[in-house]
């Protein structure tokens, strides 16, 4: 007894949405479908219009043109205060009404709703537990006896406790610090992947926005620039404004795109000619490296001396200059070389790394192993920084 | 005129009667029924005033107004309107006195309400009612009180006036006094007005404590 064709309709769905303020666009034509369960985030410089996006959405600003549906109702045809009892709605500014306890607070809408005492309580508590209240003692509370992480947490349960299928948060995590700020993030996504709630999220941190998103709209002057999940925006973005929001080093670049010179380590360990055996291999360990590049007055590139050479030449005795123990250069780099093709010279040198050199083959850096392969996990890998990839070229030595 | 704790105390075994009652008549007749007056016109016309400007600037100008008048100046013209003497003129004097208080104290009270616990109230689905009476008057409600404080304490002194034109209340026997060049009985209406205005004070600073929600409380 399938109805064939009678599929669920979206949560949401702004169909061609415009608000107008004094003659400019505040929401320019904006079009966009959520989907049951989904986490929609809305970000894009300050003015952009994410609020005022979301506010049409439970109707605290009427748009100008266009059409909003909610379960595929018309929301201009649902009255406002009983629209807005079934979608959750949490603020910046928290906005917890501070004559009421904890409990007041978080029940409020299911008061509103008319929903029986004990059961509200009982709600209460299983939300205030949900988050690690212990509810004997916060139910009490007053929000000025809270801190802005806890008071943040209770504007969430607030929004949840009418058990809304959508949710709106408006920058909820806006004002609180770093650390507090990932907990609620991680509480949310948790929350999230049990209740499947729909949730449109505003913020403008684009490391929140990868993080939650299942979607990402981008929004510049009241226009959605690009709407995609983050891997779209971070592989594919649609011109420069999205590859600046989004951030340089965040973006997914291919090996071809970055040059040498971007990653190479720029001081590398040198020695000279004329060095002695023993102050070379002093400095080699001083700066804890297997090799030392050679350069003259000019900083011209004459050779390569190992560990391994070094230590021969001192077993043997007899040469005891870096001059006499140095190895010829082999395959350089340049520093506006690719960091393919540098790879491939890499492969062919055995001392595990690369001079680059510029086109008076004066020394300029180096390339390791080290560097090499951090920089391709970071490129291939943006921003993963949980598995240990942060902290590519910076920290690599020359052929340490 | 000598006066001692003795002679007073003579003064006032003469006329307690009569002393009970002017106290009794000053209290309630003078300054809680003008006040209570007072504040079933200016907290609903306060409210008002936050939503509507039309009605915020014509009815705080009054009210300020009515403070600038000398009191007994005041008196004079309730008697020339018509008002007549005694009780009545006086109960309305009060009650304009009380108005600017209240007034003032409800418009800002209700305007102070920070803006974004309004936008959560009208985000999670309150009427404009129920904002009203669950968000915006608990939380005004101590400034309003204190309002009402500040109207009554004005009330206790003013009403001493009231005796001029046969109001009665304490002024009575402050004014019969001074006419008789009586310090005793001038000072037995005195004293116990200016007690009168503490106590009162005291006790509806008390009940704005009471009556204050707990998460107000500083
Ligand atoms: N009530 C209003 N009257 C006139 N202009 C308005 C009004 N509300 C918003 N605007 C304008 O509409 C534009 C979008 O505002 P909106 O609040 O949606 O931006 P936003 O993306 O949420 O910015 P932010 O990140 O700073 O919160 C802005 O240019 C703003 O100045
Ligand atoms: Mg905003």
């Amino acid at each position: 007894m399938s109805l064939p064709g009678k599929s669920v309709p979206p949560a949401v769905i702004l169909e061609r949405v415009s608000k107008v303020y004094d003659g400019s666009y505040a929401v320019r034509d904006l079009s966009l479908e959520i989907a049951r369960g989904e986490l929609v985030v809305l970000i894009g410089p300050s003015g952009c219009g994410k609020t005022t996006t979301l506010k049409m959405i439970n109707r605290l600003i009427e748009p100008t043109s266009g059409r909003i549906y909610i379960d595929g109702r018309d929301i201009s045809t649902v009255n406002p205060t009983k629209l807005r009892r079934e979608i959750g709605y949490v603020i910046q500014q928290i906005g917890l009404f501070p004559h009421l306890t904890v409990a007041q607070n978080i029940g409020l809408v299911p008061y509103l709703r008319g929903v029986p005492r004990a059961q509200r309580e009982e709600r209460v508590d299983a939300l205030l537990r949900l988050v690690g209240f212990e509810p004997e003692l916060y139910r009490d509370r007053y929000p000025r006896e809270l801190s802005g992480g806890q008071q943040q947490r209770v504007g969430v349960l607030r929004a949840l406790a009418a058990d809304p299928d959508l949710i709106l948060m408006d920058e909820p995590f806006g004002a609180l610090d770093p650390i507090t700020r990932e907990q609620l993030q991680d509480e949310l996504k948790r929350l999230q992947n049990t209740f499947h709630k729909t949730i449109v999220f505003v913020t403008h941190d684009m490391d929140e926005a990868l993080k939650l998103a299942d979607r990402i709209v981008l929004m510049r002057e009241g226009v959605a620039v690009q709407v995609g999940s983050p891997e779209e925006l971070l592989r594919s973005p649609a011109d420069e404004f999205v590859r600046e929001f989004i951030g340089k080093r965040r973006l997914v670049r291919h090996p071809e795109e970055v040059a040498v010179g971007e990653i190479m380590v720029a001081a590398p360990v040198t020695g000279t000619p004329r060095m002695g055996a023993a102050e070379a291999f002093q400095k080699m360990q001083r700066h804890q490296v297997n090799t030392l590049l050679v350069v003259d007055e000019q900083g011209v590139l004459l050779g390569i001396l190992t560990l391994r050479a070094l230590q021969k030449g001192i077993r043997e005795g007899g040469r005891s200059r870096v001059e006499e123990l140095m190895e010829p250069v082999g395959a350089t780099a340049h520093p506006q070389e690719t960091v393919l093709q540098a790879a491939r010279s890499l492969a062919a040198n055995r001392a595990g790394l690369v001079p680059v050199v510029d086109e008076e083959g004066r020394l300029r850096g180096v390339l390791t192993n080290a560097s090499l392969i951090s920089t391709l996990v970071e490129v291939l890998w943006p921003g993963g920084e949980e598995n240990g990839t942060g902290h590519g070229k910076g920290r690599a030595r020359a052929a340490g | 005129m000598e006066v001692t704790l003795a002679t007073l105390w003579q003064t006032y075994l003469a006329r307690s009667d009569k002393f009970w009652a002017l106290a009794q008549e000053h209290l309630l007749t003078l300054v809680v029924l003008p006040v209570v007056l007072a504040a079933l016109v200016s907290i609903p016309l306060g409210i008002l005033a936050t939503r509507y400007r039309w009605i915020q600037v014509p009815s705080v100008a009054f009210a300020n107004l009515m403070q600038t008048i000398p009191s007994l100046a005041l008196l004079a013209i309730l008697i020339a309107l018509g008002f007549g003497i005694g009780n009545k003129p006086a109960i309305v004097a009060l009650f304009l006195y009380s108005l600017l208080p209240i007034l003032r104290n409800t418009y800002t009270g209700i305007l102070n309400v920070d803006s974004g616990i309004l936008e959560a109230a009208r985000g999670m689905g309150m009427s404009a009612w129920q904002i009203l009476t669950l968000v915006e008057f608990p939380i005004a409600f101590p400034v309003i009180m204190a309002g009402i404080r500040t109207a009554a304490v004005i009330c206790v002194g003013l009403a001493t006036l009231a005796a001029f034109i046969g109001g009665g209340g304490l002024g009575d026997f402050i004014i019969t006094g001074l006419g008789m060049a009586n310090n005793n009985l001038t000072l037995l209406g005195a004293i116990p007005a200016a007690a009168m205005a503490l106590m009162l004070d005291w006790v509806l600073g008390k009940i704005e404590q009471w009556l204050t929600p707990r998460g107000l409380r500083l």
